[in-house]
């Protein structure tokens, strides 16, 4: 025998899924999502994803080399798709200079600044897209209009997003008189103004699927936010259907679905035992109506993930898995 | 315009004081009675928290000192933190001998070869506990570094060559953290004698003779041989592996030259004069390959001169 | 056909059930054997006989000292050689027996032939824990609990159902399978006496979906007898733990630091109920076990009826020698068996399978950081949080490792096969679960 027998305690055995494997199913699950804005949005998805990315994996690579003084690993896949979420985000149309802080904030506050991959308390690519939405109201707020301006980049033709139309609506007192609200089918399809990765309905249920049967997601949290949102914002609506809006509206429109399925299911940022998933997409669904109808921002998604991400330690704590022979 | 600012003021004023009600109320209900020598013995202890003394750390150490001083001993603030403590609480302080760690196994890397690859989680106790060792001898050191996490002071070190623990002697505080840490026994606190110098087994295999030598070039056979020659009856055999009494041990180190395999050490002393040196009996000594982190003490008259007795002593007989 | 299973967490790995179309070979007498005093759980059996001393087959070497260990008997004819170190997986020597093979003369009380004894209504319950208590039986599923001890019901207790664990959920090992394709009729007889002693009138026989030819057998040669059943079980790792499988088949849940007998359950091996058949109808003591030797680079993988003490060497040689990109000899099956560091190791009671694992799939992956992805609290049958017991084990926060149930993990490796980041989780667990279990019993006395 000229090798040694390797020794190791049991299991000897171990499945193929890796953190990277389950990061790129994630990317492939996203890759509908991107398609539909390419066609919708054309150059501007294209250059503002290209730069998200990159600028991710470019400040996780020097952080972790020069400030954690550690072996980089950007193969694993984390920064890739946090740069890619970040940029699903954000409008198509908006300047890259932008894009490069957010990706600063993403990786080296809410990432690194915690203790990299596996200890941020908070989502990325959310809290860059929210830092953004605060430092730069206006370009973060400026849609392009889907296929118009498929071939303009920064000079893109503008307006609004339904959930802008709708809080427009409400603020004047009346929803059902707004004019020129994209139908089901649009929206659907994706053919209405939002951020870049938002607006197609149908390819963000696929990836959700994609994942489900891939297992690297479970159904509760997306589920339960989307049901959460419906039966809330639903209630709503039949109280007062002057004020408020249809509830197909909110789960179509807006980063709802974005959110449900990509956003708040995020590892790290997730509780760890099903009912524990349960009651954060539950928390997340009613945060995001309440911001929704009674807020002053159209979109509520990307706050109530943060403000249920806070939540997650407690959540982990309070809700252990069931245990098999507990006394009862 | 004035009516708001009186308000206001008014406002925050009605919520200052029912602030401060229940900051009082609660301060007073939950006070907890201290003793305050606990704090200023507290802060005479070096703060490690190391567990040396057996306490959980080093307020438990302090509470109990104020409870009664005897028996009890700081090994990392040693006889003038003692002392200083007793000053404040009027005791008397235990006496104890300085000591400090010493890793007995010699088995690096050449004495005795893998047989096989450890790929788990990388704690001395995690292989303790699957098997007997990358090696063929279950009792040495399994080097993955227990010890050095257990250390508050960064005093043990693992050595890329030998691939063994080692301990750096200067800041060695005798906690015992390590000793409590290694999964295999092998680190012991030994008595510190002037200079460091010690004269131990470096073994704590209990095979039999020949079992252990086949696993092990470096390992102590149980012959009995260092038993034999001493004169201060401080060496024992038992389970076939030999062991030094450090309170008996007087240093002459006559059993280091008796020991077939080398496995009985000697350490920081000065060179033996040639003249003395039977070439008979002067096996090549493992401890020389081992790099030392303190460098073995300079041939020094003044040292020479104080330990010439036991220098004589040390003739082979 | 309806499939029952368990519940909570579970993972499925590839079955690799290479040799299970392989028959029981029976492996050819070695030179020496090794037997070991200790193949059980419990106190190690105390030696009774002397370097010198001539044995017979069947004849007990080592007698069991306390009522939670087991006989030892001798496997071969020949003279005892030695008393003393014997070499084991583990690469540490224990205490053994070796005794130099001459001949093959068994005990004249030993019924060798293969005639089916049926008749087990003469026998008293008493005798049959007795006789399976002098044939030093014990549970062969790899556990090697003493089996007389297991059929002895306390008197506060009642067993109300046998289950007979034919589900063999490991991968690659075939030996419980094959021995319930061959040993169907003896097994049913083994069934009926276990029934009888610990007093209950039915028994499950769970047999795996991944052996429809069992389970379409044992059904069929079940209608001869009363109340036996054979229940088809989906698919799951690890359902031959003994909670998982009552649980699967009589959905009952053992409570916490509970036992079987205390939902009213025995759970014993397929291949334990042969040895007590054996034992009981024709006085045979267990001396050889079905042995599965497979590996994806083995030339023949095969099932072997294997001496207790025959070197492992001989059956790696009888199967084309070990090849040559060996990374991993495993003795059991690849979740739980132990890496044994030499393969001169002999076979034992609960020995169940020799796995050879070629070098590329014997390594581990170098761990990552963890995601908290979630995996291993959804993969852990006992609905535990491995992430968290092994940070609290590595940190030595015992306190917080009972708080969260560190004694309740069955080791069953779920966690550590489904974690993304390969972390070594069950290699910490097991560490604080053995330092917590140790710190519980020193808190009682």
């Amino acid at each position: 025998m000229s090798n040694l027998f390797t020794i190791s305690p049991s299991p000897h055995f171990k499945s193929k899924t890796t953190t990277s494997s389950l990061m790129f199913g994630v990317l492939i699950a996203l890759a509908p999502a991107f398609l539909f804005s390419l066609y919708f949005f054309g150059i501007g998805a294209l250059i503002t994803t290209l730069v998200s990315v990159v600028s991710c994996v470019l400040f996780e690579y020097l952080i972790t080399k020069y400030f954690l003084k550690q072996k980089p690993h950007v193969c694993d896949g984390s920064a890739i798709l946090t740069g890619v979420l970040l940029a699903f985000n954000l409008p198509s149309n908006i300047s890259p200079f932008i894009v490069i802080f957010g990706a600063l904030i993403a990786i080296g506050i809410a990432k690194m600044c915690f203790g990299g991959l596996g200890c941020n308390l908070f989502n990325p690519a959310l809290v860059a897209r929210v830092f953004l939405l605060i430092s730069f109201p206006v370009q973060m707020t400026t849609w392009p209009v889907p296929i118009e301006s498929r071939t303009s980049y920064l000079d893109a033709v503008t307006g609004a997003t339904p959930m802008a139309l709708i809080k427009g609506g409400q603020k004047a007192g009346d929803i059902t008189t707004i004019a020129n609200l994209p139908s089901f089918n649009e929206m659907f399809l994706g053919s209405i103004g939002g951020s870049l990765g938002e607006v197609a309905a149908i390819a963000l249920i696929l990836g959700g699927v994609y994942m489900i049967i891939r297992k690297i997601i479970t159904w509760h949290i997306p589920v339960t936010i989307i049901a959460t949102v419906f039966i809330f914002g639903g209630l709503c609506w039949l109280i007062n259907p002057v004020s408020y809006i249809n509830p197909i509206y909110h789960i179509l429109g807006g980063g709802l679905l974005l959110g449900a399925i990509f956003m708040a299911t995020d590892y790290v940022t997730s509780p760890m035992s099903n009912f524990g998933k349960i009651i954060f997409g539950v928390g997340i669904g009613i945060i995001t109506i309440i911001i929704r109808n009674w807020g002053s921002y159209p979109e509520g998604m990307s706050f109530a993930i943060l403000i249920m991400n806070a939540f997650v330690p407690i959540i982990n704590r309070k809700f252990k898995p069931t245990r098999f022979g507990a006394k009862k | 315009m004035d009516n708001v600012i009186a308000i206001s003021i008014a406002v925050l004023c009605v919520v200052a004081i029912l602030a401060a009600i229940i900051l009082y109320l609660v301060a007073k209900k939950f006070k907890v009675e201290e003793d305050p020598r606990i704090d200023q013995v507290t802060e005479l202890l070096p703060g490690a928290n190391c567990g040396g003394c057996g306490f959980a750390g080093c307020r438990n150490f302090a509470e109990s000192c104020v409870k009664s001083l005897e028996g009890k001993f700081c090994n990392v603030g040693g006889p003038d933190v003692m002392n200083k403590i007793a000053e404040i609480l009027g005791g008397q302080v235990s006496a104890a001998t300085p000591k400090v760690a010493v890793v007995r196994c010699a088995g690096s890397l050449d004495c005795r070869p893998k047989i096989n690859n450890f790929e788990g989680a990388q704690s001395c106790a995690v292989v303790a506990s699957t098997y007997g060792g990358e090696t063929g001898c279950s009792f040495g050191c399994i080097g993955l570094g227990d010890c050095v996490e257990a250390c508050s002071f960064g005093g043990v070190s693992i050595n890329p060559i030998t691939g063994l623990a080692q301990i750096n002697e200067s800041v060695c505080t005798a906690c015992g953290a390590c000793v409590k840490a290694c999964p295999k026994g092998i680190i012991e606190l030994r008595n510190k004698a002037n200079k460091y110098r010690k004269v131990y087994v470096s073994c704590v295999n209990k095979d039999k003779g020949a079992v252990a030598k086949k696993a092990c070039s470096s390992a102590c056979i149980g012959c009995g041989k260092c038993a034999k020659v001493c004169t201060f009856e401080a060496i024992t055999v038992e389970n076939n592996v030999a062991y030094i009494d450090f309170n008996k041990c007087k240093m002459c180190r006559k059993c280091v030259e008796q020991c077939p395999t080398g496995a009985i050490k000697e350490e920081n002393f000065p060179p033996r004069k040639p003249k003395e040196e039977n070439p008979a009996l002067n096996m090549p000594s493992q401890a020389d390959k081992i790099p030392q982190n303190n460098n073995p003490e300079p041939t020094n008259i003044e040292v020479l001169d104080k330990n010439s007795e036991q220098l004589n002593n040390s003739k082979p007989m | 056909m309806k499939f029952q299973t368990f519940q909570i967490g579970g993972i499925h790995p590839e079955g690799c059930k290479i040799s299970s179309n392989q028959p029981i070979e029976i492996m050819p007498i070695p030179e020496m054997v090794y037997i070991p005093c200790a193949q059980h759980i419990g106190k190690p059996a105390e030696v009774i006989v002397q370097k010198g001393d001539k044995v017979k087959v069947g004849q007990l070497i080592a007698k069991a000292s306390g009522f939670v260990s087991a006989n030892i008997h001798s496997s071969v004819s020949g003279t005892v050689t030695a008393i003393g170190p014997i070499p084991d997986l583990s690469g540490v020597a224990k205490n053994g027996i070796t005794i130099k093979v001459e001949g093959d003369e068994w005990l004249e009380t030993i019924d060798r032939s293969d005639t089916l004894l049926t008749n087990v209504d003469d026998i008293k319950p008493e005798d049959i824990i007795k006789l399976v208590s002098d044939a030093g039986i014990v549970g062969m599923g790899g556990a090697t609990f003493p089996a007389h001890v297991k059929f002895s019901i306390p008197l506060e207790k009642k067993a109300e159902a046998l289950i007979i664990n034919g589900v063999e959920c490991e991968p690659y090992l075939t030996a419980d399978h094959r021995v319930m394709l061959e040993k169907g009729e003896q097994l049913l007889v083994g069934v009926q006496l276990i029934k009888k002693a610990i007093k209950t009138d039915i028994a499950y026989i769970g047999i795996e979906a991944n052996k429809p030819d069992a389970i379409e057998l044992l059904t069929d040669l079940s209608r001869k007898y009363q109340g036996i059943v054979v229940v088809p079980l989906a698919l799951k790792y690890p359902q031959g733990s003994e909670k998982q499988l009552i649980k699967s088949i009589m959905n009952r849940e053992v409570p916490s630091t509970k036992l079987p007998i205390d939902v009213g359950a025995v759970v014993s091996n397929a291949g334990t109920a042969v040895a007590v058949y054996e034992a009981v109808m024709k006085h045979k003591p267990l001396i050889e076990r079905v042995v599965t030797v497979t590996g994806n680079s083995v030339e023949k993988p095969s099932n072997f009826l294997v001496r207790i003490g025959t070197p492992v060497k001989y059956l790696i040689e009888k199967v084309g020698g070990l090849p040559e990109d060996t990374g991993k000899v495993i003795s059991g099956g690849p979740m739980m068996g132990k890496a044994a560091t030499n393969i001169e190791f002999p076979v034992a009671k609960g020995t169940s399978g020799v796995l050879i694992m070629p070098d590329e799939i014997s390594h581990r992956k170098e761990p990552t950081p963890c995601i908290r992805c979630g995996k291993c609290v959804d993969a852990c049958p006992m609905g535990l949080e491995p992430y968290l017991l092994s940070v609290y084990s590595n940190k030595k926060m015992w306190d917080e490792a009972e708080e969260h149930y560190i004694y309740d993990c069955i080791e069953c490796g779920c966690c550590v096969f489904s974690c993304p980041a390969n972390r070594p989780l069950l290699d910490y667990m097991r560490l604080g679960k053995s330092t917590v279990m140790g710190i519980i019993r020193s808190r009682k006395k």
